[in-house]
């Protein structure tokens, strides 16, 4: 067996690491299947998901410092939630909007993550409203002195917003160490990205607001990792922001409410579904001898087994009482 | 000398229109002087300045069609207006706010000017607000299939907000039949250019829209003009949007209520001033033999009479009557 | 007189009169495929890509370009995908929309239709559910017309259209496939800022809108059932202009005012209309002006347990109807 370290495309990742990562991506996309199961069930009334989005958000969140560095992230984020540390409950228990859901105690959507712990930072459902947060976040970082970075995720929708633009001039004029991920999956709802943008890559935006931007290949997480990497280290040491875009695509609906024959050709959905990141990825771990078969299933497995007792768990929870709906409107103490 | 030549001949320009553009510069510089003094006078309690502006200004306006293009200008646009075929008449109106005032019959600033004729949109002072309505009116011309183009026209600060953003990606993906003319003066009031963006040449974010973006000297009339044709041709050709970038500076404060010295060094103002296109485009036809000093005094008392004629008159005129500020909330008919 | 849902009449509408006036447009975000309520469905095979016009993620530029596209001879409908996502387009509707024709003394004008869904009770969380007339109804220069019934749904978005000023065009999304209703085949219009009175009463006058009106007219049959209280619910359908003249007519008449809305209570619309009656008809009151709403938490949470807990529904209207005619 080769030394992962060897392995060219490894990022000088650990093979521990690398079967985190893979770990990690197989949790989100359990997850995210539960969600929506539960929702047909009747169970949940929305569920809101990321299904081929993995290499992307556990590549991206995979070289953060989980509770140190700031994630902002949008309502397609279960990898990189799940990557930084909430656990599958956490999420189901959003998803069922039980008494106990750390994101918002049944307030807010599912997949609206929050966790004041691990500084993932509560987001709303406008799209991009949350860039300027991340952009004020990195502001702070730089006042104080501390070398945090600050990570924060949209769509390719979200690059249309003035807020996007605003955010990202912000964090130019005063080189933030900040990092916008656009998980570009060709697609906001129905829209095609022709009819959001005419130009091929966004990521030549970043030249406009005087830092770097980089398009990157985001079903390949060994990819995505890489470039996060260098974004992160940049961003540490001062040299500022970076954009970086990951052509991706959605295997499922925007969400449950959400019919995308519509808008999407089977063709389509399906030639994207042979470029689904977790089996490319798995093809990987066993090309380079990371893993055998055994073990890759064993990891499935052990992630089913994962989210089948978050799911028990989360539904026995209790649910929230009617009247703690007043409170928190404003701070108490 | 040559490179004047060859722009002249390049855009086809007469010497007629030498002339015309010089003399809505000139126009358009006295017009901003004499609402200055008229403010310290404590005859109108505001006023902004265009003053530096004028070749900018002139250049850009003066490759549209009046009454045809549609004009979307910012309050220091005094030069555009003229250019476009507004009278000093009009403009002090809006400065005097008076009854007749066309621009808004008193209601809004001075200097937001607005025309129906002229297609002069009327516009207010939230900043780059109306790049989405030059974006919408360009929208309706394509639609409806017409010859028409929508300039937007904002300053350095614009380049910062949402609007411009939204409206510069909106119009890159519809190809519309606009152009965007940053008047880049390097402060949005007392705030540098530095602290705007992290960038030198703004024209560059072009490229992110998908449509050109090209950075001009905003004190060289003719280069301003030349751009400013050359976006004018690529939309009647229907390959969309051009953002031109015209680099140029403001000689004075940003209006009556504010005070320059606080954040600009007079050595700053001074080479600038220097630059100053008003006096630079005479000196640049008399080398070429289209003026002389007789033919620059005749337009220099033409436009200081028109000016003095305008102020009399206006200053003389009825105020609104007040209860006028209950009307127009709604339009009154219906509609066609 | 075939039946339709809510948002089936509203298609209707903008259809027909995209059929009658070739000016009129659609222009929003997933309008192309037929919208994410289907509002626009069949729209592009109908009128084409430029008449039904995707635009890109940006609701300021949605406005902001409907508004210059109303001067250069367009009449457009620009689909906000939420109320609660207007906000971006705060500044475009209140600073030019209203304002372009005043500020013009009367030369320009825009003649817009801002649709948006509004409302609670499907679960929306905090970012589907908001109810945003009161800031709108506050604006001198914008109408702002509120519905949730199928029938006053088309004539009022027809009036809208037409109406040559801007119009904030509220449609309460729990009613877009609520209930059905008979639509007549022929063209009609309703009246912009003509309340209806849904049901006639002696004892109370209830004055409400929106979704508010359905819970409101089964609070009153329940009330009335039980001991006699005659209710008139008022649904005024048009919040700016509102009808002030046939709610004052009817509180004179019953002398008990009850007002219902589902936004936050502090400085929601029915303040206003609390205002009003106490001003003008304080004379023939024989209590006090009760309001039914929200209270002041962000509406709603996305649970149905605390959704639930917060909105107005029949009991807690038939509650206050109660207590008011004991007064």
């Amino acid at each position: 067996m080769v030394s992962v370290k060897e392995i060219q495309g490894a990022a000088g990742l650990s093979g521990d690491q690398l079967l985190d990562i893979y770990y990690k991506m197989l949790l989100a996309r359990t997850v995210g299947q539960r969600e929506r199961m539960l929702n047909r069930m009747g169970k949940g009334p929305f569920a809101v998901t990321g299904e081929g989005h993995e290499a992307t958000q556990v590549g991206t969140a995979f070289p953060l410092k989980p509770g140190y560095d700031w994630v902002v992230p949008y309502y397609r984020d279960i990898g990189v939630a799940l990557t930084i540390g909430q656990s599958p409950r956490d999420l189901l228990l959003a998803h069922l909007s039980r008494a106990d859901d750390i994101s918002s105690g049944g307030r807010n959507m599912p997949s609206h993550f929050s966790d004041p712990h691990l500084r993932i930072v509560s987001g709303s459902a406008p799209v991009a409203t949350h860039l300027p947060h991340g952009a004020g976040i990195a502001l702070a970082s730089k006042l104080r002195g501390l070398d945090e970075v600050t990570i924060v995720y949209t769509g390719d929708g979200g690059t249309s917003t003035g807020d996007c633009h605003e955010a990202m001039n912000f964090a130019g004029v005063h080189k933030l160490a900040v990092i916008f991920v656009i998980e570009n999956n060709q697609y906001a709802i129905s829209v095609p990205t022709r009819k959001q943008f005419a130009v091929e890559d966004v990521s030549t935006r970043a030249e406009g607001y005087g830092f770097p931007g980089v398009t990157v290949d985001g079903n390949d997480v060994l990819a995505v990792y890489a470039a996060a990497k260098d974004a992160i280290e940049r961003a540490r040491r001062g040299d500022g922001a970076t954009l970086i875009e990951a052509k991706t695509y959605r295997l499922v609906p925007h969400t449950s409410d959400d019919d995308d024959r519509r808008y999407r050709s089977r063709e389509e959905v399906e030639q994207w579904t042979a470029r689904d990141p977790l089996v490319r990825y798995r093809g990987w771990l066993k090309e380079y001898n990371v893993a055998d078969e055994r073990k890759l299933d064993g990891l499935h497995e052990q992630a089913a087994r994962e989210v089948d007792e978050a799911t028990e768990e989360a539904e026995s929870a209790p649910t929230p009482k009617p009247e703690s709906a007043l409170t928190h409107v404003f701070v108490e103490d | 000398m040559t490179a004047i030549k060859e722009a002249i001949k390049t855009h086809g320009l007469t010497e007629k229109q030498l002339l015309q553009m010089l003399e809505k510069m000139l126009l358009a510089r006295a017009l901003s002087v004499r609402q200055r003094i008229l403010q310290r006078m404590g005859k109108g309690p505001m006023t902004f300045s265009g003053e530096g502006h004028e070749a900018a200004q002139v250049g850009s306006a003066f490759a549209l069609r009046p009454g045809v293009d549609w004009v979307f200008p910012y309050y220091r646009d005094v030069a555009v207006a003229v250019t476009i075929g507004m009278t000093p008449v009009d403009i002090l109106r809006g400065f005097f706010a008076r009854r007749d005032d066309i621009n808004s019959g008193g209601r809004n600033m001075p200097s937001h000017f607005s025309h129906l004729g002229l297609r002069i949109v009327s516009g207010s002072a939230p900043i780059a607000t109306q790049l989405p309505h030059a974006v919408g009116a360009a929208l309706a011309a394509k639609l409806r299939k017409l010859d028409e183009i929508a300039v937007g026209y904002s300053g350095d600060g614009s380049t910062s907000t949402g609007d411009w953003h939204e409206s510069m990606n909106f119009a890159g993906v519809q190809r519309l039949p606009v152009i965007f003319v940053c008047e880049h003066n390097n402060y949005a009031i007392s705030v540098p250019w530095r602290k705007q963006a992290a960038i030198e040449n703004v024209s560059i974010r072009a490229q992110g829209y998908g449509f050109p973006g090209v950075s001009v000297d905003g004190n060289d009339v003719l280069a301003v003009y030349g751009a400013m044709s050359e976006a004018v041709k690529r939309v009647r050709a229907g390959e969309g949007p051009t953002l031109i970038e015209a680099k140029t500076y403001r000689l004075m404060p940003h209006s009556s209520d504010d005070d320059d010295r606080r954040y600009r060094t007079r050595e700053e103002v001074e080479a600038w001033s220097a630059k100053d296109s008003v006096a630079a485009f005479p000196h640049q036809l008399k080398e070429l033999g289209v003026l002389d000093d007789n033919a620059e005094k005749e337009i220099n008392d033409r436009v200081n009479h028109e000016v003095d004629a305008a102020t009399d008159q206006v200053e003389q005129e009825p105020q609104p009557e007040a209860p006028t500020a209950l009307r127009h909330v709604f339009v009154e008919e219906e509609r066609s | 007189m075939p039946e339709k849902t809510m948002v089936e009449a509203i298609r209707d509408a903008m259809f027909e009169e995209m059929k009658r006036d070739d000016r009129v447009i659609v222009m929003g975000e997933d309008v192309g495929e037929g919208g994410v309520f289907r509002a626009t469905e069949g729209f592009v095979a109908e009128f084409g890509e430029d008449r039904c016009m995707d635009t890109p993620l940006a609701e300021s530029c949605i406005v902001g370009a409907a508004i210059g596209a109303s001067l250069n001879g367009i009449i457009p409908i620009a689909e906000i995908q939420f109320a609660d996502f207007s906000h971006p387009a705060f500044d475009q509707i209140v600073s030019e929309a209203a304002r372009l024709h005043y500020r013009s003394n009367g030369t320009w004008s825009c003649p817009i239709v801002v649709r948006t869904p509004y409302g609670s009770g499907i679960h929306g969380g905090p970012y589907h559910s908001q109810s945003i007339e009161a800031f709108y109804a506050h604006v001198p220069g914008l109408k702002v017309i509120c519905v949730a019934s199928p029938y006053d749904a088309k004539g009022l978005l027809k009036s809208a259209i037409r109406d040559p000023n801007p119009v904030i065009f509220l449609e309460h999304k729990k009613a877009y496939r609520a209930f059905r209703q008979d639509i007549p085949d022929e063209d009609y219009t309703i009246p912009i800022g003509q309340a209806e009175t849904k049901r006639e009463g002696t004892d109370i006058s209830l004055i409400t809108y929106g979704m508010m009106t359905h819970h409101s007219l089964k609070a009153a049959e329940t009330v009335e059932q039980e001991n006699g209280a005659s209710v008139e619910v008022i649904d005024l359908r048009t919040v700016s202009p509102w009808d002030k003249e046939r709610v004052l007519e009817s509180v004179k008449k019953t002398g008990k005012a009850l007002i219902v809305y589902e936004d936050n209570i502090t400085g929601g619309f029915g303040a206003e209309v609390a205002a009003t009656i106490a001003q003008d008809a304080f004379e023939y009151l024989d209590g006090p002006v009760t309001r039914v709403a929200s209270p002041d938490v962000p509406i709603s949470p996305y649970s149905g347990i605390l959704e639930e807990y917060i909105l107005p529904n029949p009991e807690k209207i038939a509650e206050a109807i109660r207590k008011l005619a004991a007064y």
